[in-house]
């Protein structure tokens, strides 16, 4: 033991593959707008997601709004309706988390956490940044078409979806699948970035068994993503041939108004296997980063290692392998063979068995953990509870005989706004409030933060119980309005009043978030350099916010894994991932001596 | 290195006393570019298969009509094969350190590759001529959508051919644009591979 203290410099092999050389921005606008450090671009990233995100937030409310109190809003009319749901869905799926967890969470976090200067691409992870951002602008402006964007639903189904009829068929669902494949070119360029850069830059003694779970959830999302868009972009630009060219991949012979229609020989079905072969690994691409950061955020603010961590891996692994085999379970009511249904039926509650482990892990760490109810633990707690709820009615769903009625309800609606909808964007606030005063040096305001915790997580209950319930009683969706509806009774209505008031109160905390940013960022309480005690490398760099380069003149060395809290002995109840052994050692000689995270990065 | 070896490591064990051996991070070995390059191409092979899927999954029907291919993809084939050829050619010269071979050989394959892109062209004008149009029959649809992206693909690589090209010029030495002939050669390999497959999907009919 203490022989590999002495000679440490033969002890650590040299690195495999050489360091890279960063490139340095000569102007302002390559420092902060053609930036190629993954800090900036994470950070575009992220106030793209978020802006558009807000327009997607506000589509909700029109859609509660007519929900809530039909034919008082004289202003949204059916096709507006279906236009809402349409953008609302997509934006917040694709536009908002998938970029915000890789394109924002992964450039910010990945090369911080692994100990690498930057990203290996650095110049393709901008590509990357300014394609998104012309996905986005091409969806906003199919707002601006004659027509109006798609109304075709979420899930884009042909044949209704490029036919007239529905909203949007002149140019909106052009738009929409033109924005979508760019959308994936440019996630492609920052993929490659994220895989690589795991792999190959990972600093000396960061094994793979070291990394901290976060770039897990991330690292293996993007390669479910890598293998999952190529399906969607397939099949938006078959569907954009069928739409512009006249061609028939997925447009049967069809005859609409007594007319018959040009197309013909297509098979709608092939389009829906398509997108749900995307549309279910999607699901993972958003849960799994939420699973790796809720991981870190609980330990380090229960002052305790993960419980079971290379089962944790594994399970991530797992997960992200099997959601490529139950696609189907979205097709249940498309006519398949019961024999498929059986299938996907099975592979489908088999995924529930990865996923239950690592909920118990995350339990067994809280449990007789130091726990600290700071904002950050408040949403991981959030996001544990409320993804237990949305797998349990996924149990539900993923059997065919329950699905078959509740399929097209509000229950399924209920369902996938908990665990797609509500858990990750618990994630995605209490990263924010534990990574701010990385970003920014700064701590957010805490009361603030709990009201906004509160307000948030009790509404989101509010508005998706009742929503189950609603399911049950055969409420479908996508229905601009009920009108006489025999088997559903009066009060139903009185519900969905209630849910479109809880969706303005929750609508309204937001802001007090985006308020609470704003001011933090700005007068919040210095945070120093590592406010939370935490051991991965993002807290340990000589500068917050980190500089360019993110590490000094030296790339840290690792020596253990992420999770050394709670250690009895220790002067501080945690050990940076860096702090080499023989500085661990005198700290004991002459315990009382306590070393800073500070200190250890020099 | 082992990857599965890696993933069974146990790091909280030697956590007991506080000291853990040191040891890198293991990387794979290979550089980033090549690795890079080997993850982008898994994913347009994603690409071509679920095109490949599609069609085979339309053509089991029975009111397929396939196309009649014209004889003129033989001869681009062949000289896909040429250009695959040229590049490989360059590639063993670049690790030769023949600065002139790379030259001569990289000039061979772009060239190859632009005749293969103006055969496809021909290829389609053929079939336009005789009334096959894309939204006619889904087979047509299909064979236009799969050559088309397939020439998109060798498009970008000629980008990247000519990148090298650029640097070859310039009088780069032939370390320097060693990689990047390895990569164009490796990406130009994997396109014949997957025309190949094309082909050889309608051609079995
Ligand atoms: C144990 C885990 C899960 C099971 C068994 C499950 C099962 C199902 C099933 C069977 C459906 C189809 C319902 C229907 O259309 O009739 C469904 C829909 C959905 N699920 Fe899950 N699910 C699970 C977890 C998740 C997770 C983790 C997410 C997201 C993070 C998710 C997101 C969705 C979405 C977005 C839909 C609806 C898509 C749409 O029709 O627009 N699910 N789920
Ligand atoms: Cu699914």
């Amino acid at each position: 033991m203490v022989d590999a203290v002495q000679d440490q410099d033969d002890f650590v092999p040299p690195a495999e593959v050489a360091e890279m050389e960063l490139y340095h921005p000569k102007s302002w606008l390559t420092k902060y707008v053609f930036s190629q450090d993954a800090k900036v671009i994470a950070i575009q990233y992220s106030f793209t997601a978020i802006a558009i995100g807000l327009v997607a937030l506000v589509l909700s409310w029109m859609m509660r709004l007519q929900l809530g109190f039909p034919e008082t809003f004289s202003f949204i009319e059916a096709e507006d309706y279906y236009q809402f749901i349409t953008m609302h869905g997509m934006i917040m799926v694709i536009y908002l988390l998938t970029a915000l967890f890789l394109g924002g969470f992964g450039n910010y976090l990945i090369p911080l956490m692994v100990g690498a200067r930057d990203m290996v691409f650095p110049y393709v992870n901008m590509l990357s940044y300014w394609i998104y951002l012309a996905a986005v602008l091409v969806l906003l402006a199919s707002f601006f078409v004659p027509g109006g964007p798609t109304g075709a639903g979420w899930t884009l189904y042909p044949p209704q979806a490029i036919l007239p009829g529905t909203p949007g068929s002149e140019g909106g669902i052009v738009l929409m699948l033109v924005s979508l494949a760019l959308f994936i070119v440019g996630f492609t360029m920052g993929g490659l970035n994220y895989v690589v850069t795991v792999l190959q830059a990972r600093t000396r003694g960061m094994t793979l068994m070291r990394l901290p779970l976060t770039i897990w959830g991330i690292f293996m999302a993007t390669v479910l993503a890598l293998l999952a868009f190529p399906a969607l972009f397939v099949g938006a630009v078959m569907m954009t041939f069928d739409s512009l060219l006249g061609t028939s991949f997925f447009m049967p012979a069809i005859s609409q108004f007594g007319e018959q229609l040009k197309y013909g020989g297509g098979s709608p079905i092939l389009f829906q296997h398509l997108f749900w072969f995307f549309g279910h690994p999607e699901v993972y691409i958003v849960a799994l980063p939420a699973f790796g950061i809720v991981s870190d955020l609980i330990s380090v603010h229960a002052r305790r290692h993960i419980f079971g961590y290379r089962l944790m891996v594994w399970a991530i692994v797992i997960i992200g392998a099997l959601s490529f085999i139950v696609w189907a379970h979205h097709m249940y009511v498309s006519g398949m063979n019961p024999y498929f249904g059986f299938f996907f039926a099975t592979t489908t509650l088999i995924i529930a068995i990865p996923t239950a482990i690592k909920v118990y892990n995350w339990v067994l760490t809280l449990w007789r953990g130091n726990i600290q109810l700071t904002v950050p633990m408040l949403f991981a707690i959030g996001f544990i509870v409320t993804f237990v709820n949305g797998g349990i009615t996924g149990l539900f769903l993923g059997n065919v005989v329950v699905d078959v009625p509740l399929s097209d309800t509000m229950f399924v609606v209920a369902h996938f706004h908990m665990v797609m909808g509500v858990a990750p964007i618990m994630v995605v606030f209490g990263a924010i409030y534990h990574w701010f005063p990385k970003m920014t040096g700064r701590l957010m305001n805490v009361p603030m933060g709990q009201f906004h915790f509160w307000v948030t997580f009790v509404g989101a209950y509010a508005i998706f119980l009742p929503l189950h319930y609603l399911g049950f009683l055969g409420v479908p969706r996508r229905y601009y309005a009920m009108l006489d509806t025999g088997f559903i009774p009066e009060s139903a209505q009185d519900l969905n009043a209630f849910v479109t008031v809880v969706v303005l109160i929750v609508g309204a905390a937001q802001m007090l978030f985006l308020y609470n940013i704003a001011v933090s960022m700005i007068k919040g309480k210095k945070s120093g350099p590592n406010p939370w005690r935490a051991t991965s490398l993002e807290w340990q760099t000589p500068q917050t916010p980190p500089g360019h380069g993110n590490f000094g003149p030296t790339l840290p060395v690792v020596y253990r894994w992420a999770y050394a809290y709670g250690l009895p002995d220790a002067t501080e109840d945690y050990v940076p991932q860096n702090l080499a052994p023989d500085q661990l050692m005198s700290d004991y000689d002459n315990s009382g001596l306590s070393h800073s995270a500070a200190q250890a990065a020099e | 290195m082992n990857l599965l070896q890696q993933l069974m490591e146990k790091p909280w064990l030697t956590e007991d006393n506080t000291v853990v051996e040191l040891r890198d991070g293991r990387t794979f070995a290979l550089s980033r570019e090549k690795l890079g390059l080997r993850v982008f191409l898994v994913v347009v092979m994603v690409v071509f298969s679920l095109m490949m899927a599609a069609y085979i999954e339309r053509k089991v029907f029975s009111d397929w009509h396939s196309v009649p291919l014209p004889w003129l993809l033989w001869l681009n084939t062949v000289i896909l094969v040429f250009s695959s050829l040229a590049m490989h050619r360059a590639w063993i010269s670049a690790r030769r350190t023949e600065i002139d071979g790379v030259r001569v050989w990289l000039y061979a394959g772009g060239f190859f590759a632009l005749v293969f892109l103006i055969g496809q062209l021909l290829a389609w004008w053929e079939l336009v001529a005789s009334g096959y149009y894309a939204a006619v029959d889904p087979a047509n649809a299909f064979f236009f959508m799969l050559t088309a992206l397939h020439g998109v693909h060798l498009i970008g690589g000629l980008v990247a051919w000519w990148r090298t090209m650029a640097k070859v010029t310039r009088g780069c030495g032939v370390v320097l644009v060693r990689i990047s002939v390895e990569l164009c050669t490796v990406y130009w390999h994997f396109l014949l591979l997957i025309w190949l497959a094309l082909f050889a999907l309608m051609l079995f009919t």
